[in-house]
């Protein structure tokens, strides 16, 4: 049998060359996609330098946007055809949360690849609430209970603790609460009449775009934030921060950007959508294949003004599997940015799952739904189907291999207890999970600050 | 030979280049001394002042540090200026080999198939400093030309009739001190709901900066035409009255002819104002200009942000000032053409 492996592979890649010239039936071949200057937009920006686009037929211009909402609004205008999105924002764009339009995906982009960054200021107070291994640093993870003593004494001197995230329905925020909740600190409810998601919050989280986060934690607006990379490397080298946690440490390959389209354009441009993710496929291929070896050409190529533009440096510091917190105190962290291991890039409905239990959670889902409708949610959001045709077609070309996809998946993971306060999570009893959450709204709850003082 | 530089000199000085006179009066031998003193006046002392600024900005620049590195001095700054002509050129690479790849895959699907489908896809690669350059110059003049074909009309009514000018004035005082930053989110929703095409011409972006421009700039072109066509010699308009022109020879012989001093001084102020706001419009409509150029930057974060965004202030400040030196040749020409 081995000795059949390479025929095989080499009468494949005759196929290949015979079906390269067979290109999907295009419906539309010139495409604008959108994207926020994040390195997770990677696959985009490989795609496009590596002529996977064009190898489709296709003719894709990238343009970054100034947030994201104004990403969003632009998508479901049909200005953007497509965009680098939040895993959120096509959940609660198809729910009617912020917006209402439907918006699929078809393609995750990666996993991880958060951090959340406090100031120098607030790091020194909570350095003395962090227990201290062998070798004189931190241990890590550090949870939130160190930086709830220095919660509790900015609100005893009657000043409040604000912190940001990029957006309202980002991993970021749902991060970030995760974290904070998991240490015994309340981030506040949303309500249908409050969207400010402050409501009994002992910290208060805003929304600021990206790319500001360093700026705005250096004008000493907020203590801390939750963002992609570069923005939590940029505060280390720019001395403003310190990162105390990954989302990796909160859990374990979480989702986190997707692909989305709206489905009106998905349903008109059926083969489009399918080349656009055999492009992306093979470009989260490529930043993962032999171990991450191809990451230092990609951060060349992120570190260019048109796509993330910070420095070369910044840049690489997360994306070649290190991060540093303390500066000085870089630790690996080889999983930090995963684009294709671990079936990362296939949609599962799990994921879904999860975004729209913490929705629940948080409030910003004011009433009790079953469990089946968060799996028809997620069904009607995550399109799994044109995921796996798309794989089918690469590796009939002979551009991925069968063991590269799970093809027998239902859409859901095994029940995973990788999180930072050891919760298990099943995606198929979202209602139980809500149950066993600490802080947060379950059951029948209503996300008023009366039930809060009830709740405590 | 002396006359005829008495002669240009108003022009040259129009141009800028007024200290081209006494250069040329030393040429033909024009007493030395005084121009030499006037050649200091015109050209030394700006040359200086310039040199001094610049020796002032690398001291400060070199005490300032940000989070982004130090401010960039001048030297840093023609760095990057330089840097921009560089990846101009690039990207031009870039470009014509996105063509030249482009002609050969459709050469391919020709040879397999005579009937294909072939198209030449537009370049998708990132505008270069100097496209954007040339996209803020086309927007700010389709505003300013909307502007200005709303405007003058209007001016030219609320001139003539005092009825008008009482209705449209408080209309005009209220609107005129609005930011561009107020008016783009109503641009914005407005333009997206009514310029619906599935093939668009324009892009939305486009046409949302030009019309914010639009309503920034047209106030002074407006107020000016109407204190020009209103202040016209009452003697004329009674020469027109008893030469019984009709009303329309009247404005076009007449009207017109009398303002235009005014109203390009109208003009030359909305241009001003137009180039200013284009900026802040194209930041935040991100319509692919200098503006939306300085925002990328300012995101990117990268230790060439700042120098590369000085670039853009320096461009920005050189283009406005040789627009207001164009919009000042041309009023020149029409107030003299008027006065003759």
């Amino acid at each position: 049998m081995r000795h059949l492996a390479p025929v095989l592979a080499s009468v494949a890649a005759i196929v290949a060359m015979g079906a390269e010239g067979e290109q999907l039936a295009l419906e539309q071949d010139e495409l604008k996609f959108g994207f926020i200057k994040l390195t997770d937009m990677a696959p985009l920006a490989v795609a496009y330098e590596l002529g996977y686009f064009e190898d489709e037929g296709l003719y894709v211009t990238l343009e970054p946007q100034a947030n994201w909402k104004v990403l969003l609004d632009r998508v479901i205008t049909g200005e953007l055809d497509g965009a680098h999105m939040l895993a959120g924002q096509p959940i609660a764009a198809t729910i009617g949360f912020g917006t209402n339009a439907r918006v699929v995906t078809a393609f995750s982009m990666d996993l991880n690849g958060n951090a959340i960054t406090v100031s120098n200021e607030v790091w020194r107070a909570m350095k003395a609430h962090v227990p201290v291994g062998a070798d004189g640093k931190p241990v890590h993870p550090i949870k939130a209970d160190a930086l709830k003593p220095v919660v509790e004494s900015y609100r005893a001197a009657g000043k409040p603790f604000n912190m940001a995230m990029v957006f309202p329905v980002s991993t970021h925020n749902y991060e970030l609460r995760y974290w904070l909740a998991a240490g015994g600190i309340h981030p506040g409810y949303y309500s249908a009449s409050d969207v400010s998601g402050q409501i009994g919050a002992d910290v208060l989280l805003s929304v600021t775009p990206p790319p500001q986060m360093p700026a705005t934690l250096e004008a000493g607006t907020i203590f801390g934030y939750s963002v992609g990379e570069p923005w939590n490397q940029q505060a280390v080298i720019k001395g403003v921060g310190v990162p105390v946690i990954t989302d990796y440490e909160i859990w374990k390959n979480n989702p986190e950007k997707v692909f989305g389209v709206t489905a009106g354009w998905a349903e008109a441009n059926p083969n489009t959508h399918l080349a656009v993710v055999k492009a992306l496929i093979r470009a989260a291929m490529w930043l993962d294949a032999n171990n991450n070896a191809n990451r230092r050409e990609a951060v060349e190529m992120l570190a260019r003004p048109e796509y993330v533009g910070a420095d070369e440096a910044v840049i690489a510091n997360s994306m070649t599997g290190t991060f540093e917190y303390e500066r000085g105190d870089a630790r690996p962290v080889p999983d930090f940015n995963v684009f294709f291991r671990h079936f990362a890039t296939y949609p599962h409905y799990s994921d879904a799952v999860w975004y729209l239990t913490q929705m629940r959670r948080w409030g910003q889902i004011a009433e009790r739904k079953p469990d089946d409708w968060y799996a028809a949610t997620a069904k009607s959001v995550y399109k799994p189907d044109v995921y796996l045709q798309a794989a089918r077609l690469l590796v009939a070309q002979g551009l991925a291999k069968e063991s590269d996809f799970p093809w027998t998946s239902d859409g859901y993971r095994e029940p995973t207890g990788d999180f930072i306060d050891g919760v298990v999570y099943d995606g198929r009893s979202p209602n139980a999970y809500l149950e066993s959450l600490a802080i947060g709204l379950k059951g029948d709850d209503l996300p008023s600050a009366a039930e809060l003082v009830t709740a405590e | 030979m002396s006359a005829l530089i008495t002669r240009v000199n108003p022009y040259l000085a129009v141009l800028g280049v007024g200290w081209l006179v006494p250069i040329l009066k030393i040429a033909t031998g024009d007493s030395p001394s005084a121009q030499l003193r006037e050649l200091w006046q015109q050209l030394g002392i700006p040359v200086v002042a310039l040199l001094l600024f610049l020796a002032v900005w690398a001291g400060v620049a070199a005490r300032i540090e940000t989070s982004l590195g130090g401010l960039p001095g001048p030297a840093a700054v023609w760095t990057a200026a330089k840097s921009l002509v560089v990846e101009h050129d690039a990207e031009r690479t870039r470009r014509a080999e996105f063509y030249a790849r482009q002609e050969t895959r459709n050469a391919e699907a020709l040879a397999e198939n005579p009937d294909a489908d072939v198209r030449v896809r537009r370049y998708t690669g990132k505008p270069t400093y100097f496209d954007q350059i040339l996209t803020s110059l086309a927007t700010v003049f389709t505003g300013f030309m909307l502007g200005a074909l709303v405007a003058v009309p209007l001016g030219v009514l609320a001139g003539l009739s005092k009825t008008v000018n009482a209705a449209i004035n408080p209309l005009v005082q209220i609107f005129k001190p609005v930011s561009p930053l107020a008016w783009l989110p109503i641009v914005t929703m407005v333009v997206s709901a009514v310029y619906v095409s599935t093939d668009p011409l324009l892009e939305k972006s486009f046409i949302t900066s030009a019309i914010t421009v639009t309503l920034c700039s047209l106030w002074p072109t407006l107020i000016n035409t109407a204190l020009g066509v209103a202040s016209i010699d009452k003697d004329l308009m009674n020469v027109g009255r008893v030469l019984q022109l009709n009303w329309l020879t009247q404005v076009f012989r007449i009207v017109l002819p009398s303002a235009l001093p005014l109203i390009f001084t109208g003009l030359r102020l909305s241009l001003g104002v137009g180039w200013m706001v284009l900026i802040a419009a194209e930041m935040l409509a991100q319509n692919p200009g200098l503006g939306k150029f300085v925002w990328d930057e300012f995101q990117n974060g990268s230790s060439e942000s700042l120098a590369r965004i000085l670039v853009a202030v320096f461009t920005i400040g050189i283009i406005g000032f040789l627009l207001d030196r164009i919009m000042l040749a041309l009023q020149a020409a029409v107030t003299h053409s008027a006065h003759r």
